[in-house]
């Protein structure tokens, strides 16, 4: 069978075998949980307790402030202890709601339906909306709006996003492995919102087992494929990612919805399985804690909140020393100078590294050789944008598509002059974007 | 926080390869058709081969110290320079012109390459813009291929290239031509060993195949057209096999710094060396063009890659969408 994929990309060490055979373990956190209000794209959320208050696990504890916002849920039952500033994976002060827990996990009762199948596109879209379901994989795109496009008659293809390129991480991997059931649900939930619509699960052909494992679930199925992909990075990159299962190209400008498909991955559609079937909110996730620094790599089913220096030690803490330690995947993940920052909805790693490979090598003047060129997966030429970011020319930056650049970092990983191709360039990006806002 | 961790923007992961392994895989390339200029020619080849290499290392060695800049010379990027430069220098020179590639070589890094800036910067490929400077300046010494031992009987001192200029395609040896012992320049004679360098850069991906296959296929077409001897196989492949055409398309056309970076740009370029070698080869007075026709496309290059800026991925489309 011929392997989805796209133009571009480059092969990064996968550094996934540290991780991968170990199954998930539950992480029982004992500190404080640490819950920024901010977990999504769009709108904080409003804090809907107070210091002093008793939550319970599964308990809303802020509320979507808008459309596109998400309200946030406490995964465990204690005591609120403050609501103030609170340092996040990215580096920013945002505002959080802290808990103590008290170690019982005593939930809510949650309202379950038990014939998902009788329940209306409006009645599932809330049940998301409520639980807090927001995109897992990064970026945090609350999924009820995803779920909501204009014409939901024109939505063709729902492609989960399996492939889990970037190295190292494993938490998709392990959830496929152990529960490829709750995201053949997750999937069924989303194919009944959109009746004209096939459901493929886009998987990389270096996880042979989830593939089969899948193909043999949707046997049966007629709305449901599986489509084997090429291992490359970012294959699990939106626009990718469509390319490699459908064929359709959409540019910056475009929403999935405008090609026909909606992408969700493999957390958020287990949330989304969650949060309809037995109206549970979105409180846990899976995550892994690895890394050549790290003494047992693991993949954890964490309560969203844990605190980083937390994982780190159930995965028994460092094994040597560690130059860098990154909230994520080293491709795009955040470095972090500090540990004492939480997990949230959208953050599924953390990665130690003996050997900081950004920082040891010099940079040193381009060479025109175009290995940014055959790596950018949206054709771009990221030596020239990065010149024109460095030389602040904004027009010309626009004019050689700069700002189609998806960030995937495949420009700088391939560089031989060692350009910090990718950083010039968001940096740019950044920059015209916040002056097109002014306007 | 006494204890900070290091920070850096994604990606926090690189490939292997730098500029110095790159620039090592190109002078591996080379070796083999240095070595065989060696033995083609004798003790003489490998002096200038010696010579040109160091005086492109001394040269950007001092002039950065001179500048205070810091040293770029372990790129290894002038000993590419040095190398090419000899490998263009006609085989067999005697060895009181040790000065021509000292002087080129001097050339290629101070005038062609430093003073715009160095390796990057430079608008024209540094070896071939000192040769292009010998060649004008000392034409009798540069164009005589008449101190070739080994064959030189049946070419009268000529090389192969001008012997079918002047009509003389039959007493050609395509054999020969193909492995190399025939008169020319260090490092152009031998296809075969040409051949086997560009293999290996095209197998490591130092060298994308666009450049010299445009290069070679337009030029082919011209001769075959223009050449003034029909469709006939063997005067093409004499043409191929005699004079620079492989080494210039291979190793000296694809030099990073001086061709279009956007994959169009590449074919145009190939085109456009393509029909210069042609026009130079075939109506010039001169039998070879390929070195003037690499220059002269080495100027085009800003333009040829202002017109051919790729559409970002999902920009084509909206655009056909937009006019229907």
């Amino acid at each position: 069978m011929a392997l989805g994929t796209f133009k571009g990309g480059v092969h990064p060490f996968e550094g996934k075998d540290l991780s991968k055979s170990k199954p998930i373990t539950e992480l029982v956190p004992t500190g404080l949980l640490v819950f920024p209000v901010s977990q999504h794209i769009g709108a904080p959320a409003t804090p809907v307790v107070k210091p002093g208050d008793t939550v319970l696990k599964g308990q809303k504890i802020a509320d979507a402030s808008g459309f596109v916002s998400s309200p946030i849920f406490s995964s465990v039952s204690g005591t609120v202890k403050k609501i103030e500033k609170r340092r996040t994976t990215t580096g920013d002060m945002v505002n959080a709601i802290v808990i103590e827990s008290d170690g019982k996990f005593e939930e809510v009762a949650y309202e379950e339906t038990k014939n998902v199948s009788s329940l209306s596109s409006e009645q599932i879209i809330s049940k998301i909306r409520d639980a807090g379901v927001v995109g897992m994989g990064g970026a945090g795109f609350p999924t009820h709006v995803k779920l909501s496009p204009k014409d939901p008659g024109k939505i063709e293809y729902i492609i989960a996003n399996c492939a889990e390129c970037e190295p190292y991480l494993t938490s998709d991997y392990r959830r496929m492995v152990e529960q490829p059931e709750k995201l053949v649900e997750g999937m069924r939930i989303v194919l009944q919102l959109f009746p004209k619509a096939k459901g493929v699960f886009g998987i990389e052909d270096n996880k042979p087992d989830c593939i089969e494992k899948l193909q043999q679930l949707t046997a049966s199925e007629d709305r449901m494929s599986v489509a084997p992909l090429k291992t490359k990075y970012p294959q699990g990159g939106e626009r990718q990612l469509i390319h490699a299962v459908t064929g359709r190209d959409i540019n910056a400008k475009m929403l999935p919805a405008d090609a026909g498909c909606i992408v969700d991955n493999v957390e958020t559609l287990v949330a989304i399985y969650h949060a309809v079937r037995f109206g549970r909110p979105l409180t846990n996730r899976i995550f892994t804690v690895t890394g050549d620094a790290v003494s047992d790599p693991r993949n954890f089913y964490i309560s969203i909140g844990t605190s980083y220096t937390e994982l780190l030690e159930a995965a028994g803490g460092l094994s040597g020393e560690a130059q860098k330690m990154i909230a994520g995947g080293p491709m795009m993940g955040f470095a972090l100078f500090d540990l004492d920052v939480p997990t949230t909805k959208t953050t599924s790693a953390l990665l130690c590294l003996t050997e900081d490979e950004a920082s040891k090598y010099e940079t040193t003047a381009c060479i025109n050789c175009g290995r940014c060129v055959d790596a950018c997966p949206e054709n771009l030429i990221p030596s020239r944008l990065a010149d024109f970011s460095e030389h602040g020319q904004t027009a010309e930056f626009e004019k050689w598509w700069g700002l189609e650049c998806v960030e995937c970092g495949s420009c700088s990983f391939g560089c031989p002059a060692r350009r910090h191709l990718a950083q010039s360039i968001k940096t740019a990006k950044k920059q015209i974007l916040a002056a097109k806002r002014k306007k | 926080m006494s204890n900070l961790l290091n920070v850096t923007s994604a990606p926090h992961v690189r490939a292997k390869d730098d500029t110095q392994r790159i620039m090592l895989y190109v002078i591996l390339s080379l070796v083999p058709a240095a070595v065989f200029g060696i033995f083609n020619f004798g003790i003489s080849a490998a002096v200038m081969i010696a010579l040109s290499i160091g005086s492109c290392v001394a040269s950007e060695y001092i002039f950065e110290r001179i500048v205070k800049k810091k040293s770029t010379i372990k790129d290894l990027s002038a000993v590419v320079t040095g190398l090419l430069l000899a490998l263009n220098l006609p085989g067999g020179m005697k060895l009181s012109y040790w000065w021509m590639p000292v002087l080129g070589g001097a050339f290629a890094i101070v005038i062609v390459k430093m003073l715009y800036g160095g390796l990057g910067q430079n608008f024209m490929n540094p070896a071939l813009g000192a040769r292009c400077f010998l060649m004008l300046s000392f034409a009798g010494v540069m164009t005589d291929f008449s101190n070739y031992k080994g064959y030189a009987d049946t070419f009268g001192g000529a090389t192969p290239l001008a012997t079918i200029k002047n009509g003389g395609l039959e007493s050609v040896d395509l054999t020969r031509l193909f492995l190399g012992n025939i008169p020319g320049t260090i490092g152009e004679t031998s296809a075969l060993c040409l051949l086997i360098g560009a293999a290996f850069l095209i197998v490591m991906k130092v060298i994308d195949i666009r450049i010299p296959l445009t290069y070679i296929l337009t030029f082919s077409v011209f001769a075959l057209i223009f050449g003034g001897h029909g469709f006939d196989l063997t005067y093409l492949a004499a043409e191929l096999c005699a004079g620079g055409i492989i080494l210039g398309a291979f190793f000296m056309a694809t030099d990073y710094v001086t061709c279009p970076i956007t994959p169009v740009g590449k074919i145009v370029f190939g085109v456009c060396l393509g029909l210069l070698t042609g026009i130079f080869r075939i109506f010039g007075g001169s039998a070879e063009g390929v070195s003037y026709a690499i220059i002269f496309c080495n100027m085009l290059v800003p333009l040829i890659e202002r017109f051919t800026i790729p559409n970002a991925f999902g920009i084509v489309k909206e655009k056909k969408e937009g006019k229907s």
